[in-house]
């Protein structure tokens, strides 16, 4: 039970190495490719990152992903690009490696394999090359020397009109990959998929792997039985309707960003401030539902969005309203042997308008300190109903009865987005910790709606210069 | 001495890319982590204490050892030459013995096959602690008079006359936060063992000769049993001046109790809660001055963390010491500096190394004066600058003789439209309820040469082979500043030789002892310097060869474009080389340097310590969200003196670098430990440095032309690493300028220490409206 990938143009096959390691570990101790380069192991430095290819609706797919989080089976079938396979090794530079020399845009060199393999991936895009998609594909490398803008000017230089890149050739993957007594599975048809669950309650579902990649990689634990969710079909459905979007759990951030962008602009204009593109182009929505942590940027506008998860397990299907699921922290509806099948997301009426709004020490690629999200139905210029939905306040992401009930049936004014404000208080106690005091949090949750009546009246500034 | 000149490739002055930039980008670039693992290589891992204080009452390695791959649990008992790593005092101990002194100290070592055997291994080693009080707050250890080494204070003329008699009288405080260094490649060491007790450290460190003393002193073996070798860093910042000592102590301990290689890379966790950072202060100020603000007396007390021991602070505090004046004449002062210990990590050397601390603790002050005067920030600095032919002298007693300042800040001025700008503000702010911009400038003056008169000295070893290429060594260290570029310029400057013909090699501390630290943004004046003596010797003796080979006077042989020349005829540099051998002359030469004219008195605290000073001026303009505190650094412009900048490319990188490293730490880069001493902000998810959309969208920098430094440096040019870093002061200043425009009915000084987070602009702008 091999696994098979093209790692820079040469098919490996690897039955030796244990399924829980990185693919960081493997490409510096088993591979002898020592160019790639840990800098944290928590998938937020970018040193580690590399490109993984896949042929998507026909046409090569190039992403950046960070090789720190990823466990080895999960590129069984793709093809694999580090810093060293990027150009021929005597043959001429990539335009981005020429790029960022001619810039000068490396000075201690160790972030640069990294910032190679972003705009490696950038360059093979079908984007428009613009300011904010530059920084958009770099907000996941840390440089400490240059101050970046030699880099920003490498990735202008050389980014942009690759045209159709070759195509990849096809790999066979194997469902299942063991050794030592370690199990990963990653089925493909979802009754086998179910029977796993029920057969491996306690197993590890692994979706990208950003949440749970942190285990093996820094915290280095073997585990015994991962199931991973990528190659189901009906956990990777993108479904509209009428009435809502319908996203299978192991969807992830990149390819919902579309259809989110055009349904929900506000939403898609959070989700790229989502860890970065690294984290999006394997992390899931499920998986940010599923790991219910307090601090996790989606649920709380998916709850305002009022979405509905399907659970499935042997026993079956059952929808549950996502503000039912989170129970406390890091707690759960989800019973034994049970999963996020999908989520269904409403559309919005047009009577409707959403907002949502992250508060962060750094704009790009941090975790919210708060995140206030608001689904206003308002019917000529009255609040018929609010729902309004903060994280980073509680143990859960958690709905604002008070601030709601301020809200609904009210004339939407500066007055009642204050009133609104007044009742935060009433609705949450939150902790001081590192990212935010408990007086920060009430405070900002509070005014956020000032700016959501700035918003809404078209008046807001503050979301365009903060972007700059 | 000559100048450069352009006719070879790669000559003094000319825009020469980073000598590593290609491997860089293709990942060949080797650092110690990357190196083919020698057979028998011992992965290790740290026991630290979990506690900020306490007594280690026993330590019980059995369980660890009896793992599967383990192979050593080494303790402060297995040390056999002295627990002590101190890099200026004593007493700083590589493990801790009798009592860990924070959280995060160092208590044993785990060696085993495998890094995941020692990881486990680590946590079976079960450690008996009885915790004592912590002190973990610098007024704490103030208050009790708790300090690493004696407090030193700069003192001259009549500071509390002066203040009795002021016209106007005020006082205040501030403090400023810590940074971590935040280089994306953790400390490591490899330490291989050899016969004879011999031991070769690789080591990712800005000093190897202070690692290879510490392996020396902990190993009980003479220095010459020792070489450290370095190759390039993946960064350095003053994180790996003194710091790496203990990674590569522990490395070298495991290598001689076990007779294997050994190997000891922190992982980025470990490497923020184990290792020092830059120094957060608390300071306290009483300053007189009269109706035009001229400051004439001043007293301020600057009470730093120094963490669990000394290290480097006392070289950190006398450069905060000397630059509380800034830019400013200061006739009555008063500093006094508190080195505070508290159960938190040592503090250690940090671009800047203490000067941005006393820098912005003097512009706080002036920006109280200037509100209590309701004069703006800018016209107090025009009546304080130091002056050109008096008002000259610093409080510890130098002579400022190169002061270009007040001329910089008008170029800048000018060239920006410093006024419209802030007319332009005003209107935007007029207009806007919530986003609210500010602008400020920022002048810097930064003192060139460790504050030590001894460290500032330098070595290099230059080969010259029969074929013409040439073997370039010195005491210098890459950690990504573009060093070795800069001093292979300079030999290729002096052979008139194409900089491709000169092989830049490793540090190695068996090629040129005792250096000093790659620190203090000395090192292309020191090693350039160094360097030029060693080729300008070996150029001598060429030049004897040639005359004679010619039959002319030494006086008529030219070096020029690889190849040396008299009059008509000429030989390559090859041939010359060939020759010079055949004739048996020497073709390798050692170089040394000592900076001239410097003298400093630690106790006195006076003297002059730097050989010149560096000057720079930014104007930053920044928006801020009063609702949320978000801000954003919108335009920077910098004028910056590098004197005839050895290279423009290298050095303009280093501007910009440091620049944004400055803003992070003044901006979005926040330390904060638990009450109980334990840091809650450990990797780059917690602790948020700048990213590339941080950056001012309109960035524009520039080099001081026609302006050669006034003292002989190499090719006089300046230093670069460091003074661009304190530019950064300006961000700090107009977020304090927006916060003060925010509410321009308020009569409260805005309360805004670093770093400006959101929560604490937020913050600022509520008490400004409070005060309204």
């Amino acid at each position: 039970m091999a696994i098979q990938f093209y790692l820079n143009g040469e098919l490996r096959q690897v039955a030796s190495v244990a399924p829980t390691t990185t693919v960081l570990d493997y490409l510096r101790d088993h591979a002898g490719l020592p160019g790639t380069k840990e800098g944290c192991a928590e998938g937020d430095c970018g040193a580690c990152t590399i490109v993984v290819a896949d042929t998507i609706d026909g046409r090569p797919d190039y992403q950046a992903v960070n090789s720190c989080l990823l466990m080895l089976p999960q590129l069984d079938g793709k093809h694999v690009f580090t810093v060293e396979g990027v150009a021929d090794a005597k043959g001429p530079l990539d335009p981005v490696q020429s790029a960022l020399v001619e810039s000068d845009g490396t000075q201690c060199g160790f972030c640069t394999p990294g910032f190679v393999m972003s705009l490696f991936a950038l360059r093979h895009s079908e984007e428009e090359i613009t300011e904010d998609v530059i920084h958009d594909a770099l907000a996941g490398n840390l440089c400490r020397c240059t101050g970046y803008r030699p880099i920003v000017e490498a990735a202008r230089d050389s980014c942009g009109g690759v045209g159709d890149p070759k195509p990849l050739e096809a790999v066979t993957t194997n469902d299942a990959y063991s050794l030592d007594g370690q199990m990963f599975f990653a089925p493909s048809r979802f009754e086998d998929m179910i029977q796993m669950c029920a057969a491996h309650p306690d197993a590890h579902l692994l979706g990208g792997g950003t949440d749970l990649g942190i285990l093996v990689s820094k915290e280095r634990q073997p585990l015994e039985t991962v199931i991973h969710t990528a190659r189901i079909p009906e956990l990777n459905i993108i479904e509209e309707d009428d009435s809502a979007l319908t996203l299978g759990a192991a969807v992830t951030y990149s390819r919902a960003l579309p259809y989110i962008e055009r349904l929900y602009p506000s939403f898609a204009a959070m989700i790229k401030r989502i860890g970065s593109r690294q984290i999006r182009n394997v992390g899931t929505i499920g998986g940010n539902i599923g790991n219910a942590s307090p601090i996790g940027d989606t649920p709380p506008c998916l709850i305002a969005l009022d979405a509905t998860l399907v659970l499935a397990s042997k026993s079956g299907e059952r929808d549950i309203a996502i503000e039912n699921f989170f129970l406390d922290y890091r707690k759960t509806d989800l019973r034994p042997g049970e999963f996020i099948k999908s989520i269904r997301i409403p559309k919005l009426t047009e009577d409707q308008e959403f907002r949502t709004y992250k508060i962060s020490k750094r704009y790009d690629q941090d975790i919210s300190a708060v995140i206030g999200a608001y689904r206003l139905d308002i019917s000529g210029d009255t609040v018929a109903e609010a729902r309004i939905v903060y994280g980073g306040m509680a143990a859960t992401p958690k709905r604002a009865p008070a601030c709601e009930a301020a809200l609904s049936g009210q004339v939407w004014t500066v007055d009642s987005a204050v009133s609104a404000a007044a009742k935060v208080g009433e609705d949450y106690a939150p902790i001081s910790d590192h990212r935010a005091s408990r007086q920060y949090r009430l405070k900002i949750a509070g005014n956020l709606f000032l700016r959501l009546y700035r918003d809404l009246s078209g008046e807001d500034q503050a979301l365009e210069v903060m972007a700059l | 001495m000559m100048d450069g000149r352009a006719d070879i490739v790669g000559a003094a002055h000319a825009n020469v890319r980073h000598d590593s930039a290609r491997k860089h980008v293709t990942g060949e670039a080797i650092y110690i982590d990357d190196m083919p693992s020698l057979p028998g290589t011992l992965e290790t891992a740290l026991v630290i204490s979990p506690h900020a204080h306490a007594a280690v009452k026993s330590i019980h390695i059995e369980n660890a050892l009896a793992q599967s791959g383990v192979r050593a649990v080494l303790t402060a008992d297995d040390v056999p030459g002295k627990n002590d790593i101190a890099p200026i005092f004593t007493d700083e101990p590589l493990l801790a013995d009798a009592v860990a002194e924070y959280a995060g100290h160092p208590v044993a070592i785990v060696a085993a096959e495998t890094f995941d055997q020692a990881l486990a291994a680590a946590q079976l080693v079960q450690v008996d602690y009885k915790e004592l009080a912590p002190v973990l707050k610098i007024a704490e250890a103030l208050k009790k008079k708790q300090f690493t080494y004696n407090p030193p204070t700069v003192e001259r003329g009549d500071p509390d006359g002066a203040l009795a008699k002021a016209a106007h009288r005020i006082s205040g405080e501030f403090a400023c936060g810590g940074q971590d260094h935040f280089y994306l490649e953790a400390n490591i060491a490899l330490a291989v063992p050899a016969e004879d007790q011999d031991i070769t450290v690789y080591s990712s460190t800005q000093h190897p000769t202070e690692v290879q003393h510490g392996v020396a002193h902990v190993l009980g073996v003479p220095s010459n049993a020792v070489t450290v070798e370095v190759r390039r860093m993946g960064g350095g910042f003053g994180g790996k001046e003194s710091q790496p000592t203990i990674i590569a102590g522990l490395a070298a301990l495991v290598a001689a109790k076990t007779g294997r290689p050994a190997k000891l890379r922190l992982r980025r966790d470990d490497d923020m809660i184990v290792t020092g950072k830059r120094h957060d202060y608390e300071f306290t100020y009483d300053v007189g001055f009269d109706d035009e603000g001229r400051i004439d007396g001043i007293d301020i007390g600057m009470a730093m963390r120094s963490g669990n021991v000394a290290d480097l602070s006392s070289g950190v505090m006398a450069r905060t010491l000397c630059h509380g004046d800034n830019c400013y004449y200061l006739p009555n002062v008063r500093f006094r500096g508190y080195p505070c210990k508290t159960n938190t990590v040592s503090n250690t050397a940090f671009r800047g190394f203490g000067g941005p601390q006393g820098m912005l603790v003097i512009e706080t002050i002036l920006e109280h004066i200037a509100h209590n005067l309701g004069k703006s920030l800018d016209e107090l600095r025009a009546v304080n600058y130091y002056g050109v032919d008096e008002r000259n002298v610093t409080p510890y007693g130098q002579t400022v003789s190169d002061n270009i300042i007040v001329e910089l800040v008008e170029r800048l001025t000018q060239e920006i439209d410093f006024e419209g700008r802030q007319n332009a503000i005003a209107k935007f702010n007029s207009e806007n309820d919530i986003l609210k911009k500010g602008i400020a400038l920022m002048p810097i003056k930064f003192g060139i040469s460790f504050n030590m008169p001894a460290l500032n000295q330098a070595g290099a070893l230059v080969h010259v082979y029969t074929d013409g290429s040439v073997h370039l060594n010195h005491g210098g260290t890459e950690m990504g500043q573009g060093l070795f570029t800069k001093v292979a310029q300079v030999v290729a400057t002096v052979f008139q030789i194409d900089i491709d013909n000169i092989k830049i090699s490793s540090t190695r501390t068996d090629k040129v002892p005792n250096t000093s630290a790659t620190a203090a943004s000395a090192g292309s004046d020191l090693n350039g310097m160094a360097a030029f003596d060693a080729a300008d010797k070996i150029k001598k003796r060429m030049t004897r060869i040639a005359a004679s080979h010619f039959g002319v006077d030494e006086a008529e042989i030219e070096f020029r474009q690889n190849s040396v020349y008299a009059g008509n005829q000429s030989l390559t540099f090859a041939e010359l080389a060939q020759k010079t051998w055949q004739e048996r002359e020497s073709l390798s030469a050692t170089g040394y340097y000592q900076t001239p004219d410097i003298h400093w008195d630690p106790i006195s605290c006076t003297g002059s310590p730097f050989y010149y000073f560096s000057y720079g001026v930014a104007v930053s303009e920044v928006v801020i969200d009063t609702l949320t505190g978000e801000s954003r650094t919108l335009k920077t412009d910098i004028l910056q003196d590098c004197g005839k900048s050895l290279n423009p490319t290298v050095d303009y990188g280093q501007i910009e670098g440091a620049f944004i490293q400055g803003m992070g730490w003044l901006t979005s880069e926040e330390l904060v430990w638990d009450d109980r001493g334990h840091l809650l902000t450990h990797g780059p998810s917690t602790y948020k440095i700048p990213g590339s959309r941080d950056v001012p969208p309109d960035f524009n920098i520039h080099i001081l032309e026609d302006a050669p430094n006034r003292v002989p440096t190499i090719f006089r040019s300046k230093a670069i690493g460091e003074p661009p870093l304190m530019l950064a002061i300006s961000v700090w200043l107009a977020i304090r300028d927006a916060v003060r425009r925010s509410t321009p009915a308020s009569r409260k000084f805005p309360n805004l220490n670093t770093p400006a987070t959101p929560e604490a602009i937020l913050r600022a702008v509520d008490e400004m409206r409070e005060g309204a």
